[in-house]
């Protein structure tokens, strides 16, 4: 199963440069100006990252995070997820650069192949920042009221983590 | 919101160091935090720049386009509201194809010009059941290729970045199917 992305992405990266040939596409210029979008996105979330990486570090160097691994224990224990993923699940619907700065330090502690770093990829992967798109399209058309668009929302998020746990831990 | 979040973490942060008596840690780790998301950007850099590259050339070649098209059939089952208003549907299926490319600065533009579309044939300060659906949709994960993460595992010596897809894809699923599931029955519920 594991293997699948090891043929996903030369089939993806295939099928988009024969399709862009056969629509006479100038390929290259494409992919160039695709990239510098990229570069300019990555560059432009330096900053931001910059001071959510330093926030967690610091926290973490406090020993805060150890006090809080230390307060949840009993909830994570019983309902076996690792406590470090905790302040993932909650960060993740809320700010999408602050999940991915406590995923990057994650994957530094515990190694990209550990569970506990699967399941943070996997889990960062599987959701998206649900107050800002939320906000970002019932604003843009004027609605006041987003009725039951939260709750509905919310309940993906919680399963992802859920879902995210239970996976990881039967296909790693 | 990140304002909030940040200064909460940074105060913690630092409120607890002085009650531990690791402010000499606290200290440097400011300063590795900093140097750690400089040389993290960098690495990261050229593998995102690959990718926004490989995906502007699936777009140029017209698989958002298609993409839409095989999306159609599940946004009339999904939203009888917009039944016949082939503008929103298009629009949707333009933003879910986009979506699911990870070209989330096309998904946006595209989801909100169907919110407005929306918008315009149901007035008012709630949305309808249909537009809030669409919003739910927007809420969960639809990229196929999660290149973020993939990159970031590659960064930090990961033996193989992609093996995490089919996990990615199966709790994606789950998470979309709850999230609809839940926004139908409370469409029920509320009549």
């Amino acid at each position: 199963m594991a293997e699948i992305g090891n043929w996903v992405i030369p089939l993806l990266v295939f099928v988009a440069v024969f399709a862009a040939v056969v629509h006479k596409v100038p390929v290259f210029d494409a992919f160039v100006s695709g990239a510098k979008d990229g570069a300019q996105s990555t560059l432009q979330l330096l900053p931001t990252l910059v001071g959510l990486i330093m926030a967690v570090y610091m926290l973490r160097a406090s020993g805060a995070f150890d006090i809080l691994a230390h307060l949840i224990r009993p909830v994570t224990d019983l309902l076996q997820i690792p406590p470090d993923l905790v302040p993932l699940i909650f960060l993740r619907p809320v700010s999408g650069s602050g999940a991915s700065a406590y995923v990057a330090v994650l994957l530094e502690q515990h190694g990209p192949d550990s569970l506990v770093g699967r399941m943070a990829s996997v889990l960062a992967s599987s959701t998206e920042t649900t107050f800002y798109a939320a906000a970002v399209y019932l604003g843009s058309a004027g609605y006041k009221k987003s009725g039951w668009v939260l709750p509905a929302a919310l309940l993906g998020d919680l399963a992802a983590a859920a879902a995210a746990i239970v996976v990881v831990n039967w296909l790693f | 919101m990140l304002n909030k979040i940040w200064c909460g973490m940074m105060l913690v942060g630092i409120t607890v160091a002085f009650a531990t008596g690791r402010t000499q840690e606290l200290t440097a780790a400011m300063n590795e935090g900093a140097q750690a998301a400089v040389t993290l950007s960098l690495s990261m850099l050229g593998m995102m720049c690959a990718w926004t590259g490989i995906m502007r050339m699936a777009e140029q070649a017209g698989f958002v386009d298609k993409l839409a098209k095989l999306f159609s059939p599940v946004i009339r089952k999904l939203f009888p509201d917009f039944a016949g208003e082939t503008t929103v549907q298009n629009k949707m299926a333009m933003n879910f194809s986009a979506n699911l490319l990870g070209l989330g600065n096309a998904a946006t533009p595209l989801g909100i010009a169907a919110m407005k579309e929306m918008a315009r044939l149901h007035p008012g300060d709630t949305p309808c059941r249909g537009t809030m659906l669409f919003v739910v949709i927007n809420t969960a994960s639809l990229q196929l290729i999660p290149t973020y993460a993939a990159t970031l595992r590659g960064n930090y010596g990961s033996a193989n970045p992609y093996d995490i897809l089919p996990a990615v894809w199966i709790v994606s699923l789950i998470s979309l199917i709850v999230c609809v599931a839940a926004a139908k029955l409370m469409e029920k519920k509320n009549g």
